[in-house]
């Protein structure tokens, strides 16, 4: 059930920052103690970490309040901030994969610590691989890359979390790179993200 | 003609893609394509007659997607009724003359299952057997499973095949560049699990274009006794000004597929951006070549979610000690569900080498078939070793093989009627590897001879259930050597007779050769070593064993099965070392600072040092009594790392890696004070509530409160509030904590309470997650909300007092 108007991009490993993963696993300091497990963690979990990106780019109306997304409309103001002076959208589904899910699962049964820090370390991941997807897109797009406006995801300000049904059901999520929608919208593997991020109007 | 007969003379057309046919059509992204059967049937039965028309034996109806998740009952019979008319309309009015057939499209849910996802396991079966039976109703001609990426869900769907209907199953996978599919197996292992429970034909559709996936094809090959399929991408998607184009043309694609065709492949089509014209020129690629004869494998192997373990090569070490005989730790755990204690040694024996674990969870006091289903689950979700069901009981292995992913060793059957009448049905259904035992109704024959007789009454009555005997793993049963000086040289003539006769691998529990002898390893090693040297593929045995490690390192290399003696080396490179300094390298940098300070032990909790707690209890306890180590020791070093969390001087991953240390002091003396009872605290029931998967929240609240010495009961994540109070009557809990972490888990959370309340009003509830906050905690009539770990813990202790 392919379409080629949603394309897929594959990521390997990527730098990640020590001390965004610290504070995503609540420290704001570190010690030598906590560096040395930090190493261990992040060796293990480099050969689990791959990122998986399907998208799409989609024309943007705007009728009175109502945006019309083209996969869905939606009434939120704080998109429609976000999207100021864009006429379209990209629309993306990304994720880390299901094996840092599954070792994560794993460590937990002798380790929370360790598995704190690969928690941690998944999140940096998939935050890195919408940077890098991103900032690709950006390239892509011309204008120096200033064309790409900030992403949003669904469940961001007033923009609901149930917005993720529509999106899942337009990028075919599941198919393209095995990222999965539960009935309370929690996604599997649990390290992923959807986003929209406008593009502006002069932009190719 | 039955197509399972055309197929053993002919080459079988399948069709080729149907939506991006129908996206030229005007199919948006989002809108559900099988409902094009009732809105645009005139398209659906062109693209299908034209399939025909080319050169199709099968065409897939419009049926993908068509499932319960998608439609309501009343709209899937009338999509899947309409999908089932126009394919015979088609067959009717198309001008080919080859055979024709329609199959039933089974795609996957979109869903992921548990443990990863929430679609349980059941439902999953569920979902698809209703769409089989509506297509079995209206007609269908066989069964096609497709494009599955999980190899779970593609069990769910099989099964549900099976149970529904007597057709024909293809099953086709769709595998990523990495040769697997999107959750691990690869194709051998896919292969163990279809052909035992009985698939007609495997293979792999979509994914990528034909040459991509050769790799994968002739490894089906290698490891198929069922016909394979192929039906793959016409190459990779480009958009060419708002067009999809694919790169791979009808004549380059007809070739790749012919060339696998003439290696072996039997059942081909096209999938995505395949057209009528890939399928004409496909048929004219394959009409001059001569079918591969389909040739059945005598390999034995069993298989997991990820990869399959075979015997006759290296010898396969099945670790016995998830089995609670004479354990009693263990027991206890299973009373009390402990699920991590037995997931625990399961990964423990993964890391000293096992290639399989046994799994035995029967005690006389509990429910056999619920725990040991629990247990498959769980150690299935976090090792990508292959499990042994080991039961005596039908109705526990029945469920456990049902909710295995993959191709399970079944521990075991024997030479008794009843037995064999017993668990014979359920290799069948279920596949699997069983473990038969040779003996019968007169018991453990003494001469080997008598059990090569067993042995082959056994193979007879497999092969009449439609068991093939690469399917079972013979254990010719270790008998006790002091009792009786022959019976070691029996058991190993039995070995060598049954391999050379039979043709049959075989296993042995080693162990009991030396029962009632001194220095019992001594004896194991020497007859684990003369069993492999007369040809014993498996033993069950204890990893942790120093003398069974030595001899299977030893006889590798001996026997020429370790090339360059290289796992040999690194088995000889560990035994040198001290056990002290044979812990990771966390330990160097863990030794200088811990031994640098007065209190060492109390240091090594602060700093959060695993294993130096442990070493250092160890060393206290030479001097000192294990309750004034708690009370002196880790008591102070816990409270001082609490009391900094409150105060935010300590942060969270460094009051956790304290509280791990703590728990490994406490290990230590735990086993010092053996037999004697340590006080317990209250009880604290835990769980993630229904609908929420994320359990690390709670996992850490559990770990401080065990460090404080409360009895914590921890359920698990997603769990059910009928399951929560039920466990709360049955234990009596003084204290139950609840997880959320999303806002759409919150109100599972409220209706958990609401149940409590009812049934427990005894109990306080505690709570805490990402989105809860005190006012909503009160507002969904918890008795408390918990900030972080060290509240429930405050909250616990408070409480503690008051009863």
């Amino acid at each position: 059930m392919n379409n080629a108007r949603i394309s897929v991009r594959s990521y390997g490993v990527l730098p990640l920052d020590r001390s965004e993963i610290l504070r995503y696993a609540g420290t704001p300091a570190t010690s030598p103690e906590l560096d040395c497990l930090l190493d261990a963690c992040l060796a293990k979990s480099e050969a689990l970490l791959r990122g998986r990106v399907c998208f799409s780019v989609l024309p943007l109306h705007r009728k009175e309040q109502i945006l019309d997304l083209t996969f869905a409309t939606t009434a939120s103001a704080s998109l429609g901030r976000a999207l100021e002076g864009c006429d379209r959208i990209l629309l993306f589904a990304a994720t880390a994969g299901l094996e840092i899910d599954r070792f994560i699962f794993r460590t937990a049964k002798h380790s929370s610590a360790e598995a704190l820090l690969l928690q941690a370390i998944g999140t940096a991941y998939v935050e890195a691989v919408c940077d890098r997807f991103c900032s690709e897109i950006a390239q892509e797009l011309g204008e120096g890359g200033k064309g790409l406006r900030p992403r949003f995801s669904p469940g961001y300000g007033d923009l609901p979390l149930s917005l993720q049904r529509e999106v899942f059901s337009y990028l075919d999520c599941p198919a393209r790179i095995g990222l999965t929608l539960n009935e309370t919208l929690l996604m599997s593997p649990s390290k992923s993200v959807t986003a929209i991020a406008g593009i502006l109007k002069e932009t190719n | 003609m039955k197509i399972t007969e055309y197929i053993k003379q002919h080459i079988l057309l399948l069709d080729g893609g149907m939506g991006t046919l129908l996206q030229e059509r005007g199919l948006m992204p989002g809108e559900l394509p099988e409902r094009w059967n009732l809105t645009h049937p005139d398209a659906i039965l062109e693209i299908h007659t034209s399939y025909f028309d080319s050169g199709s034996n099968v065409i897939n109806l419009n049926t993908f997607g068509a499932n319960r998740l998608k439609y309501t009952s009343e709209e899937l019979d009338a999509v899947i009724g309409a999908a089932v008319r126009l394919g015979r309309q088609a067959q009717e009015q198309s001008c080919g003359k080859q055979p024709k057939w329609l199959a039933l499209d089974l795609g996957p849910t979109g869903r992921m299952l548990k443990p990863y996802g929430d679609l349980d396991f059941e439902d999953a079966v569920e979902i698809f057997a209703q769409t089989v039976r509506i297509g079995v109703r209206h007609g269908v001609d066989l069964i096609m499973i497709e494009t599955m990426n999980d190899s779970y869900e593609t069990k769910a769907a099989l099964l549900a095949a099976k149970e529904n209907s007597t057709l024909p199953v293809f099953v086709s996978n769709a595998y990523g560049e990495d040769g697997k599919l999107m959750t691990g197996a690869t194709p051998a292992a896919m292969t163990a699990m279809l052909e035992g429970m009985g698939a007609d034909a495997i293979g792999v559709n979509c994914s990528q274009g034909p040459a991509a996936l050769g790799n994968v094809v002739e490894e089906y090959l290698r490891c198929a006794s069922v016909p394979v399929l192929l039906k793959p991408n016409a190459g990779l998607p480009r958009a060419v000004d708002g067009k999809t184009v694919y790169d791979v043309a009808p004549k380059e694609f007809a070739s790749a597929v012919a060339a696998l065709v003439k290696k072996g492949v039997r059942v081909a089509g096209g999938c995505c951006g395949t057209t009528p014209d890939y399928i004409e020129a496909l048929r004219q690629a394959c009409e001059e070549i001569t079918p591969c004869p389909v040739v059945k494998k005598s390999e034995t192997c069993v298989s997991s979610y990820a990869r399959t373990v075979t015997f006759g090569g290296l010898p396969v070490l099945i670790g016995e000690r998830i089995n609670p005989t004479g354990k009693k730790r263990f027991q206890e755990a299973l009373r009390r569900q402990d699920m991590d204690y037995i997931l625990r040694e399961g990964l423990s024996q993964e890391e000293k080498g096992a290639h399989i674990l046994d799994v035995n969870v029967g005690l006389p006091d509990i429910c056999e078939r619920e725990l040991l289903c629990r247990a498959v689950c769980e150690l299935q979700a976090v090792t990508a070793l292959p499990l042994q069901i080991d039961t005596s009981d039908p109705v526990a292995m029945e469920a456990a093989l049902r909710r295995y992913n993959g191709k399970a060793m079944i521990n075991s059957v024997n030479g008794k009627r009843e037995s064999m009448d017993a668990v014979f049905p359920l290799a069948k259904k279920y596949g699997g590897l069983v473990v038969a035992l040779t003996l019968d109704e007169n018991g453990i024959p003494a001469r080997a001879e008598e059990r090569l007789a067993i042995a082959r009454r056994i193979v007879g009555r497999a092969e009449e259930y439609g068991l093939d005997r690469k399917d079972l793993l013979f254990d010719p049963l270790a008998l006790t050597v002091s009792a009786d000086a022959t019976a070691a040289r029996e058991t190993l003539r039995a070995v060598e007779l049954i391999r050379r006769e039979l043709g049959c691998h075989t296993s042995l529990g080693v162990s009991n050769v030396s029962f009632g002898l001194p220095a019992r390893d001594l004896v194991n090693g020497t007859f684990f070593a003369m069993a492999l040297e007369r040809g014993l593929s498996a033993a069950i045995l204890n990893p942790y064993s120093a003398e069974m490690q030595k001899t299977y390192a030893t006889y590798c290399a001996l026997a020429g099965l370790d090339p360059n003696c290289a796992s040999y080396i690194a088995y000889a490179s560990t035994l040198s070392t001290s056990p002290a300094s044979a812990s990771p390298a966390v330990s160097a940098g863990e030794s200088k600072a811990a031994l640098s300070s007065e209190n060492p032990l109390q240091h090594a909790i602060l700093k959060g040092l695993r294993e130096q707690a442990a070493l250092l209890t160890r060393e206290l306890l030479q001097a000192r009594e294990p309750l004034s180590v708690v009370q002196e020791e880790i008591i102070p070093a816990l409270d001082a790392v609490g009391i900094g969390f409150e105060s935010k001087t300590v942060y969270l991953p460094q009051l956790l890696m304290s509280a791990e240390a703590a728990k490994s002091a406490f290990e230590v003396i735990k086993g010092a004070m053996a037999g004697r009872s340590g006080a317990s605290r209250c009880g604290f029931l835990l769980a993630t509530v229904k609908g929420d998967i994320h359990d690390i929240g709670k996992n850490i609240v559990k770990l401080l409160l065990e460090n404080y010495g409360f009895a914590v009961t921890d359920l698990g994540r997603d769990v059910p509030p009928e399951r929560i109070a039920d466990e709360a009557v049955r234990l009596h809990s003084p204290i139950v904590g609840l997880s959320a972490l999303m806002t759409t888990t919150v109100p599972a959370m409220e209706e958990t309470i609401l149940l409590l309340r009812k049934r427990a009003p005894w109990c306080r509830v505690i709570v805490g997650g990402a989105v809860l906050n005190p006012e909503y905690a009160a507002a969904i009539g918890a008795d408390y909300y918990a900030k972080d770990a060290m509240g429930a813990v405050r909250y616990a202790e408070e409480i503690e007092r008051t009863i």
